[in-house]
């Protein structure tokens, strides 16, 4: 306090400046085309070019369901359909939903913390700019000889390690290469993130204090930490056994297939919790804004992620329950599978509580959310099925897991996603979006998944096998009704992209906090300046979701309403 | 300075919030971030969270290691074809040598460190400069080594996990090497390397970092060769 005032009295003439021109006005829009380092920019980069990856991704799944239409593989030749439903899957995990959720990261963490930016903005934006290098690369192996790998997301020797053609440059070469330099932007954001949280923290915002967004954030990037390093391991491995004749994972040569299932498996389940803890962290955020109450748990809410994390790292084993897994394994692997459910299950039970009584309000992020929670619900108990040993031999190979996890990834996850993008659309582009179109993205969106997914797990519990291209006539009503469904989804985008573009061009003018909602992102101009707070960063003095309490969440709450506002104090 | 930042002795302006609030007076005196203003560059990291940040990749790094040990020793303790024929194991005498060496360079990097707390700048590069020549010593002897192995990257599981291994570590000393004569340069000129500089420190870290994975390393390839 002394110190302040020697430091002469400044007063940072940022504060009374406009807030940056919006995005679309002239002279701005070319910043998100630049090597920016304000992680606001950053964000919608990451944003804007991983929804472009989800139309891609999403034609691709709407090729697939175009054959699976019909019985017969008629529409594309089987070796296509690999390379197609390989593809997907990267691009929409790789492509997609990372880059996305480190969207959210940029955008939220800093404002969110009282933070000005990301602790290392260039390292920062040197991972935003390796996005678009192995998008590239991903995309480009499709023009090489051979098209692109049809090995599954998944890779797994002895199919990926293949090279039939014998040209240098494969497929399977340009997946791995992108798969490594994703890693490697996704470690750089992960030290970023990480450091962020730990260090940059608002006065007053002790760890307790810190939105559970940010929580979810800490937890799954730790995972990212934790896991991607074994991932790189197993995929340098496998680039020298398909391009420099070594044996690590041939038995040939004494080398062992299922060291990288294992390799693969350690990163790429809690992969799954990479994505799904921010979604967790949007419905802790959104649930508490639009029934008005405070969240139910704070404290084991937070914790849990964190037991989350721990968990997650000790169950990709259930994966591998039919690849010659000895039983001993097995059971182990099914006890701490069932248990990850304990701590998601007090998520879900707070969620409840949260909504319980309150007064409801259903705009479109909330549809989003109730709608993700329904469908989470739905994926867990379908979840807990599949980490039954004798249930997973008997449906793992099968459409039950293609509807399982498309049940996580779509119907909850990307739920998630459209919630935050809705949420805090007004926050950082200025503008309102429109409610109208949102429902009706929302209704669209809900139906063509319903359609799209839920068919496949009685698809599945007859027996259809999956990653094939033609199936017996027996599977055709819930083929028709996936496909009907995938289709649907492919027509829900229109509204959702109607909406964004237009809304952000010339939409109603955003007041700081449309929503009445609680949050320090919430106390800064819509859209925020540059620097958020930049020197002027409120002292935080009460938790996060004091909905109806009536406490002020920061001292001098109202100066800084006011000035959010524009409004002279 | 950037463009963002208010030059020193720029005239005050009117601040609208009065001087009871200046904004200074809100950050409390712990707070270690953007507070009041020290250290802290708009579009640079703070120096401490570099640190913060270096640790973190640091530990996220050694588990790429972890995940090369464990394979290591699974294929060394399963794997059914192990030594290539002809091969009976692998010479130890110098690489023992080497880590020697590498090993104690740990200990010249640190008295490097000391001397720079001490803002003698001259010992400082004498010491630097040893660890550097310690290190390349290190990377040569393991080059002619690689040159007279009797077995290829090619040559099953045994040749590609030792080479993989201590191909990737080789990198990192590469690097650790190239960071350090980065430093060295900087410190030629004023200013650049201070007493309290953190990339020195960090850099210093990193070669202890590269040194402990090659004492894992080496007892993992060449002490234990029985199976």
């Amino acid at each position: 306090m002394a110190s302040s005032s020697s430091s002469s009295p400044s007063f940072d003439p940022r504060m009374i400046k406009e807030p940056q021109p919006l995005p679309g006005s002239p002279g701005s829009w070319r910043r998100y085309f630049s090597f920016n380092t304000d992680a606001k920019v950053i964000g919608i980069q990451y944003i804007a070019v991983a929804l472009l990856f989800l139309l891609v991704g999403g034609l691709l799944a709407m090729i697939m369901r175009g054959e699976l239409i019909t019985p017969p593989a008629d529409l594309v030749d089987p070796t296509v359909y690999n390379g197609l439903y390989t593809m997907h899957g990267t691009v929409m995990l790789f492509l997609f939903l990372f880059p996305v959720l480190n969207g959210f990261n940029n955008l939220l963490i800093p404002p969110m913390i009282g933070a000005p930016d990301m602790a290392f903005p260039r390292l920062n934006a040197l991972a935003f700019w390796l996005f678009p290098v192995f998008g590239v690369i991903l995309m480009a192996s499709f023009l090489v000889p051979g098209g692109p790998s049809g090995s599954g997301w998944w890779a797994y020797p002895p199919l990926s390690t293949q090279n039939p053609l014998g040209h240098a440059l494969n497929g399977q070469l340009l997946w791995i290469l992108a798969v490594a330099v994703s890693g490697v932007s996704s470690i750089m954001g992960a030290v970023n993130f990480c450091t962020t949280i730990i260090r940059m923290r608002a006065p007053g915002m002790g760890l307790f204090k810190m939105p559970i967004f940010c929580w979810t954030a800490l937890a799954a990037q730790l995972i990212q930490l934790m896991g991607l390093p074994v991932l790189t391991a197993g995929a340098v491995m496998l680039l020298f056994d398909l391009s420099f004749g070594t044996s690590f994972f041939k038995p040939e040569g004494g080398g062992d297939p299922m060291l990288y299932q294992h390799f693969f498996w350690f990163y790429s389940h809690p992969a799954v919790y990479v994505m799904v803890l921010p979604i967790f962290g949007v419905f802790s955020e959104l649930f508490p804004v639009y029934a008005r109450k405070p969240l139910f748990g704070y404290h084991v809410v937070a914790i849990a992620s964190f037991a989350i994390t721990g968990l997650s790292l000790i169950v990709w084993v259930h994966h591998m329950f039919y690849s010659g897994t000895p039983q001993w394994m097995r059971n182990v692997f099914m006890v701490t599978t069932m248990l990850i459910a304990v701590p998601t299950g007090i998520k879900v039970f707070a969620w409840i509580a949260t909504l319980w009584r309150g007064s409801i309000r259903l705009s479109t992020p909330m549809l989003f959310c109730l709608a993700g929670l329904f469908n989470f619900i739905f994926a867990g108990i379908t979840g807990v099925m599949l980490a039954t040993v004798p249930v997973d031999i008997h449906v793992g190979n099968t459409y039950f897991v293609v509807g399982h996890f498309h049940y996580v990834i779509f119907n909850m996850i990307t739920f998630g996603v459209f919630a935050a993008i809705y949420h805090w659309f007004p926050k950082f582009t200025g503008r309102m979006y429109y409610e109208g179109l949102g429902k009706l993205h929302f209704i669209l969106t809900f139906i063509g998944s319903t359609l799209n997914f839920l068919p496949m797990h009685w698809a599945g519990l007859m027996g259809m096998p999956r990653r094939v291209a033609s199936y017996d006539p027996e599977f055709a009503s819930a083929n028709v009704l996936a496909s009907l469904g995938a289709f649907l989804l492919g027509v829900a985008t229109i509204p959702f992209l109607l909406n964004i573009v237009s809304s952000w061009v010339r939409g109603p003018k955003a007041p700081p906090n449309p929503w009445n909602a609680i949050g320090l992102e919430w106390l800064l101009p819509s859209p925020p300046a540059a620097e958020n707070f930049a020197e002027d960063v409120p002292t935080v003095i009460s938790g996060p979701y004091g909905y109806g309490l009536g406490q002020p969440l920061v001292e001098d709450q109202e100066r800084f309403e006011r000035r959010a506002a524009g409004l002279k104090p | 300075m950037t463009s963002l930042s208010q030059p020193a002795g720029t005239p005050a302006v009117p601040s609208p919030i009065g001087p009871e609030q200046d904004p200074g007076a809100s950050a409390s005196p712990g707070h270690d971030g953007h507070g009041s203003g020290h250290g802290h560059n708009a579009h640079g990291a703070h120096a401490d969270h570099t640190m913060t940040g270096f640790v973190i990749f640091l530990a996220s790094e050694s588990l790429i290691f972890l995940a090369l040990f464990v394979g290591y020793a699974v294929f060394k303790s399963s794997s059914p074809l192990w030594l290539p024929a002809g091969v009976e194991g692998l010479e130890v005498r110098e690489p023992l040598i080497n880590t020697v060496v590498l090993v104690s360079s740990s200990l010249v990097i640190w008295l490097a460190e000391r001397a720079l707390h001490r803002q003698r700048l001259g010992e400082f590069r004498a010491w630097w400069l040893l660890t550097m020549a310690m290190g390349t010593y290190f990377v040569v002897g393991q080059a002619i080594e690689w040159q007279h192995l009797p077995f290829g990257l090619a040559s099953g599981v045994f040749g590609a996990s030792f080479y993989l291994l201590t191909g990737f570590h080789g990198l990192h000393v590469v690097t650790g090497l190239a960071l350090m004569a980065l430093f060295l340069v900087r410190s030629l000129r004023p200013g650049l390397v201070l007493p309290e500089g953190k990339g020195v420190i960090a850099v210093s870290l990193f070669w202890h970092f590269v040194d402990v994975i090659w004492v894992v390393l080496f007892v993992l390839t060449y002490v234990w060769q029985r199976r």
